[in-house]
């Protein structure tokens, strides 16, 4: 038997007893930058693929929705640090071997990218807000000759926003998947899946917000392949973790009768993929579907929900356990 | 461990109100290194215990910063341990006593209120000078711990009082000081005077050193450990020291004796005692051999536990090793009312090994011949301690604390007053609850004077607060080692709030008392460097250095074949003691087998960790953040028994129905399926000490069942048992 | 990269929490806040035991993923050294360097920025030794360069057995515990 304490108390907080230091607020990020990635993939390919009579939503009004997402996610990023009004020092240097310091360039060119497809589909897609911004003192009469250039480069643009998207994805599972200390989340493959839940998340989004039925029924089909995907790459990450070492098992085993069981399982797999991927299929086929909403928001929440399960496990499973011997709630007595 | 709740997600948007003081937190500037502005040291003695490590306060631009040990302490060579470490945790705590209180009544509730130190110091000595008058000055009484006692013992002998007692006495040492003064005519003294660092195989019976951070014990106990020393540790409970052990005797409690016994059967028989020493320096072995005889291994075995074998082995190890083999005297040995007889057992194993007076064993120390401050003679009190005693225990140096406790209550008390200093009584003394209480109702007058309102202030007329160490002077440090020093304690800080060094209380009392005669200077520095004039020093030099070597006059060993007188009656170690047996007790120790635990109950073992001075430092919120609790130990077994999940709670129930605090169960192998462990000093109840009210288990609460040592008072108090009940109250 | 190391001899550690005071006082760690704490590791059934004490603190490791992980270089060695530090005025707060960490030896201040053993820096700056090492009372801590053979550390790491916590990771820690 072996009895391993920590024979000093020790409560640092956001760090015992278990690692909380990231939460809902980059799970909103996270799941953000992967639906802005999805948004910049689909709205290019849109365009680059030609899909204007067939997908009217996405070619000329998805794009907007980017930039604005993506804003949103890093506003709950900025609130998670805590020293925020440092939080210029992510631009003031580039350290290549930081995940998150590649993320924080890798949103700096995303937004040109982003808006300038933006400008590149607005008068078509918003005309109404499109006139509205053309009039705005001192610098609205840029944007017009600024669209017109995007809409001379609109194929051009659209390509550039490929990579920019993907990396956007994938970067957001490679800043987890970075972290050897935290075994649950090293491992390659939590990038694909990150980009293949954003491109998912996307499609749902499109399916919600477009109204063609044609536009609907191609995104519903695309989602189906992307869940698809989604189910074989969780398959993986799983079979990774039960080849995997000592950890990699342990943090599995909170999945198969753990802590996690049901909020991966019923929330997550059932809910946020199976059930969604039952319906679409189901309403491709012909049949109709009540509620033909469900499938897409639970496929919102599904894309929310991984982020969060992702980073909760991956927290709590360490190299080091610190049991204490000691209350922790008694530390709190030092600050009345 | 508990996890968080998975997806709450309604409270997803809370963060609104988090950002307002999220974006204002954070435009500090970096910190400056420490140390990077101005720094000053003022030496000073620690008061976290009673070892007094001389050491240095640093300040950095006139704020507290940390406290040093000083290199030339032989105390400490240099390191201060975690409590005094930790020592300007007792400067900060916001809750130490503040002004002096006057227990009065309003509305027909009784209170304290804040009075001003003329008003205090008036009421008491107003008192005090009544009492005198009515019942003599000899019915005071005074309770007393650590270092600055010294001027209210001096106060209270100018006075005319002559009852001192200090938990010290009956509740730890004292027994190993008279069972050692009994075979040696010499005390081991309060800086024990071991040879570890030159020891080559160390026996503990229950002593847990490196638990119990007696700076220099700890220092040199590892020593030898690092040197590969011999450790045989004797101890129901794995205790640090006991890791350390090439031998750990995991003896049934009580026990000990039979085989301090049964070693001294086999160093005996197979002749491995110093034939030499024992010849020159003892009287009785004859006596002893005929004592022992009957006392084998496999009798030992039956009472202890500890397999025969193991028994020789040990026995043999430590003769092997000898003189350098010490049987460590241990410190606190207050535990089954055989104690003197029990000690007198390890002080007759050490003369048979011939440890005393050699290197490895037990070391000759020496003070500074150091000159009292010319004072008048004190008066002759009519009564003392001893009367108190009424006969009993004679061969006691100091008052019993119970004895004391018990005798001022009711219409013929002999004690009408009390006089407290940082003793407190209702968590150091076992089983004076409710004497104590009684005591509270009848007594005149009771003023206590402390620096934390522990509990003990609760029953006090009078509280008068001191300052701690780091604000005051305190008399010169002069304590027997292995080269004579003197320490000196210097004030770094104003005494805070409306505090005052303890020097100054006792002056004030004396004054308004008419003892002017007996505190003829008006500072207490005065007296001090006077002293230091006359050994050839100043306190402009102590103030620089803080502690002053001198050299030694006498050997520091007994020089081979040296004729040494031992300042016993016959001269010579008395294996055999005949002062012993003219009091009618026995003259060479016998064993009794220990009370039985009743069905499901468990032995309750107490003891230390380095984190805490008893209950002195449970609030101080430096040691706090180290160790903010006590938790009960509990065999595997036992707690499966029980049902009893680590981290959870429950309270201990005693033998006599008392009940404790709430405690957290530790489940652990380091305690046998037989016994439950607790830190000692914990469960304290005064919502005035808001870090450790509440929190814990009081041991002394749960020892309720004493047995005295008829030979000198000390109280044992390891025949209590625990059971467990539910944490509901 | 000169190398400093921490070597703490466990047969002589008694678990005292001395190196927890004196960090927290040298440094004036905020209160509730460790930047060291002590294990205790029980092995065995009673009455077969073994027991040992760990001083532990961040590693100061020589292939620290804290510093690679780091977007603004707040987190970084000082000078050639793997002595590891945090700049205040260059942390955001975004804890990638708490992640980063397998021994969960970082934490967070409340005035926002991470903070963590420095080795006293400050001390190391001239020529002392860090404050848990210089107080504890049984000697058991030893602190140096790894580079000079002749050094402390280097002879006891060459003459007895030692580990370091979780070098699997590939870290490099370099604060090493003799058997």
């Amino acid at each position: 038997m072996l009895e391993e304490v920590l024979a000093t108390a020790r409560f640092n907080p956001k760090i015992d007893p278990v690692l909380s230091i990231w939460d809902w607020r980059i799970a909103v990020y996270l799941f953000l930058g992967g639906i802005t990635a999805g948004i910049m993939c689909f709205s290019a390919w849109a365009v680059l693929a030609n899909k204007e009579q067939q997908a009217p939503f996405t070619y000329w009004r998805l794009s907007l929705w980017g930039p604005i997402l993506l804003s949103l996610g890093m506003t709950t990023l900025f609130l998670d640090l805590e020293h925020k009004l440092y939080v210029f020092r992510f631009y003031t240097t580039f350290r290549p071997d930081s995940p998150m310091s590649c993320g924080a360039w890798i949103l700096i060119f995303v937004y040109p990218a982003a808006i300038a497809l933006i400008l590149a589909t607005l008068r078509q897609g918003y005309p109404l807000f499109a006139s509205w911004v053309e009039r705005i003192p001192m610098g609205g009469w840029l944007l017009g000759p600024l669209m017109d250039w995007a809409e001379r480069y609109r194929r051009a643009i659209a390509a550039w926003n490929i990579p920019f998207g993907i990396a956007l994805g994938i970067y957001t599972g490679i800043l987890l998947s970075g972290f050897m200390a935290r075994p649950f989340w090293n491992n390659a493959i939590l990038g694909p899946l990150f980009l293949v839940s954003g491109l998912s998340t996307a499609a749902a989004l499109v399916v919600v917000a477009a109204r063609e039925p044609r536009e609907r029924h191609l995104f519903t089909r695309i989602d189906v392949g992307l869940i698809l995907t989604e189910l074989a790459i969780v398959a993986l990450l799983l079979l990774s973790l039960a080849t995997g070492a000592r950890m990699q098992q342990e943090a599995l085993a909170t999945l198969f009768g753990g802590d996690y069981t049901i909020a991966f399982w019923l929330w997550f797999v059932t809910l946020g993929l199976v059930l969604p991927l039952s319906l679409e299929a189901r309403e491709l086929s012909g049949r109709r579907v009540p509620y033909a909403l469900l499938a897409p928001v639970l496929v919102l929440a599904g894309g929310y929900i991984l982020r969060r399960v992702m980073l909760d496990i991956g927290l709590e499973v360490n190299w080091t356990q610190l049991a204490t011997q000691f209350d922790p709630a008694l530390l709190q007595r030092l600050h009345p | 461990m508990k996890r968080r709740e998975f997806l709450k997600i309604s409270t997803a948007l809370g963060g609104a109100a988090v950002l307002p003081s999220a974006l204002l937190s954070g435009c500090a500037e970096p910190p400056a290194p420490p140390g990077s502005g101005k720094v000053t040291m003022t030496p000073t003695i620690c008061e976290m215990c009673f070892w007094k490590c001389a050491g240095f306060v640093h300040k950095e631009d006139g704020e507290p910063w940390k406290v040093v040990g000083n290199p030339e302490d032989l105390h400490s060579h240099g390191r201060l341990c975690t409590r005094g470490t930790g020592g300007l945790g007792a400067f900060l705590d916001p809750d130490r006593l503040k002004r002096p209180l006057l227990r009065v009544e309003r509305n027909g509730e009784q209170t304290f209120h804040e009075a001003s130190w003329d008003e205090a110091l008036d009421y008491t000595a107003e008192h005090l000078k009544r009492i005198a008058g009515k019942h003599g000055p000899e019915s005071l009484a005074v309770f007393s711990q650590c270092f600055g006692a010294q001027h209210f013992r001096h106060l209270a002998r100018a006075y005319g009082s002559g009852s001192f007692a200090e938990p010290d006495y009956a509740q730890c040492r004292a027994a190993r000081e008279v069972g050692f003064f009994l075979t040696y005519g010499e005390t081991i003294g309060s800086q024990e005077r071991t040879d570890m660092a030159n020891s080559r195989c160390i026996v503990l019976i229950g002593t847990h050193i490196g638990e119990n951070l007696h700076n220099e014990q700890v220092r040199t106990f590892t020593e030898a450990v690092g040197k590969g020393a011999t450790i045989i540790t004797v101890d129901p409970r794995f205790s640090v020291a006991a890791s350390k052990s090439k031998y750990w005797l995991a003896i049934r409690p009580g026990t000990d004796l039979a085989l301090l016994l049964a070693w001294m059967h086999v160093l005996v028989t197979e002749g491995l005692y110093d034939k030499d020493y024992v010849a020159r320096y003892t009287l009785g072995f004859a006596d002893l051999a005929k004592h022992v005889a009957g006392h084998t291994p496999e009798w030992a075995y039956l009472e202890t536990g500890i397999e025969p074998e193991t028994i020789r082995r040990t026995a043999r190890e430590m003769a092997a090793q000898a003189p350098a083999t010490l049987v460590h005297p241990g410190r606190h040995v207050a535990w089954y009312g055989d104690d003197t007889q029990r000690v007198r057992a390890v002080a007759i194993l050490n003369a048979l090994l011939g440890s005393w007076g050699r290197k490895g064993g037990l070391y000759i120390p020496e003070q500074v011949e150091l000159p009292e401050y010319p004072l008048p003679a004190y008066p002759e009190p009519k009564t003392t301690w001893q009367d108190a005693h009424g006969g009993k225990y004679p061969f006691a140096y100091s008052g019993v604390t119970n004895e004391l406790i018990g005798q001022s209550s009711g219409p013929d008390a002999r004690y009408k007053a009390w006089l407290v200093y940082e003793a407190n009584l209702p968590v150091s003394v076992p089983a004076v609850a409710e004497q104590i209480r009684q005591a509270a109702a009848d007594l005149e007058l009771c003023v206590v004077v402390d620096t934390m309102p522990m509990e003990v202030t609760g029953y006090a007329d009078v509280v008068l607060p001191e300052c701690t160490y780091v604000e005051r002077h305190d008399p010169l440090r002069n304590d027997p080692q292995r080269r004579p020093s003197l320490a000196l304690r210097v004030p770094a800080f104003e005494p805070q709030y409306d505090t005052r060094p303890g020097w100054w209380i006792a002056r004030e009392l004396g004054l308004r008392l008419g003892l002017e005669k007996w505190f003829p200077w008006k500072e207490y520095r005065e007296v001090l460097g006077w002293q230091l004039e006359q050994v050839g020093s100043s306190m402009a030099e102590m103030e620089r250095i803080g502690l002053k070597s001198f050299p030694r006059r006498n050997a520091e060993y007994l020089a081979p074949g040296e004729a040494y007188a031992f300042p016993t009656p016959s001269g010579k170690i008395e294996l055999s003691s005949r002062q012993l047996e003219e009091e009618g007790f026995d003259p060479m120790p016998r064993y009794t087998p220990p009370e039985v635990a009743p069905a499901s109950f468990y032995r309750l073992i107490y003891g230390r960790m380095p984190a805490h001075s008893f209950g002195r430092t449970t609030n101080n919120p430096q040691l706090f953040q180290v160790m903010p609790e006590n938790c009960v130990w509990v065999n595997p077994l036992t707690a499966g028994d029980w049902k009893l999940a680590n981290g959870a709670y429950v309270r201990l129930k005693n033998q006599d129905g008392v009940v404790s605090n709430r405690v957290r169960v530790r489940v652990t192998e380091r305690i046998g399926p037989d016994a439950v462990f607790l830190v000692h000093g914990f469960g304290h109840r005064t919502p005035r000490m808001r870090l450790t009210d509440g929190v814990g288990a009081s041991d002394n609460e749960l020892i309720t069942h004493i047995r005295i040592d008829p030979i000198m008072g000390a109280t044992g108090m390891r025949s209590n048992f625990v059971t467990f009940v539910g944490d509901e109250a | 990269m000169t190398r400093y190391a921490m070597v703490v001899d466990t047969r002589l550690c008694i678990g005292c929490g001395d190196c927890v005071i004196a960090c927290k006082t040298e440094n004036k760690v905020p209160d509730g806040l460790n930047r060291d704490w002590v294990m205790e590791a029980t092995h065995g059934r009673y009455p077969h035991l073994g027991t040992e004490f760990r001083s532990e603190r961040c590693n100061h490791c020589a292939h620290a993923t804290c510093v690679q992980s780091c977007p603004t270089g707040a987190s970084h060695y000082w000078g050639e050294t793997n002595i590891v530090q945090v700049a205040p005025e260059l942390c955001t707060g975004c804890k990638a360097c708490i992640a980063a960490c397998p021994y969960n030896a970082r934490l967070i201040r409340p005035e926002g920025y991470i903070d963590k053993c420095t080795f006293c820096v400050h001390r190391v700056e001239q020529g002392l030794e860090p404050a848990c090492v210089s107080t504890c009372p049984t000697r058991c801590m030893h602190f140096g360069v790894l580079d000079d053979a002749n050094s402390e550390v280097s002879r006891l790491l060459a003459s007895r057995d030692s580990y370091c916590l979780l070098p699997e990771t590939g870290n490099e820690p370099q604060v090493y515990y003799l058997r």
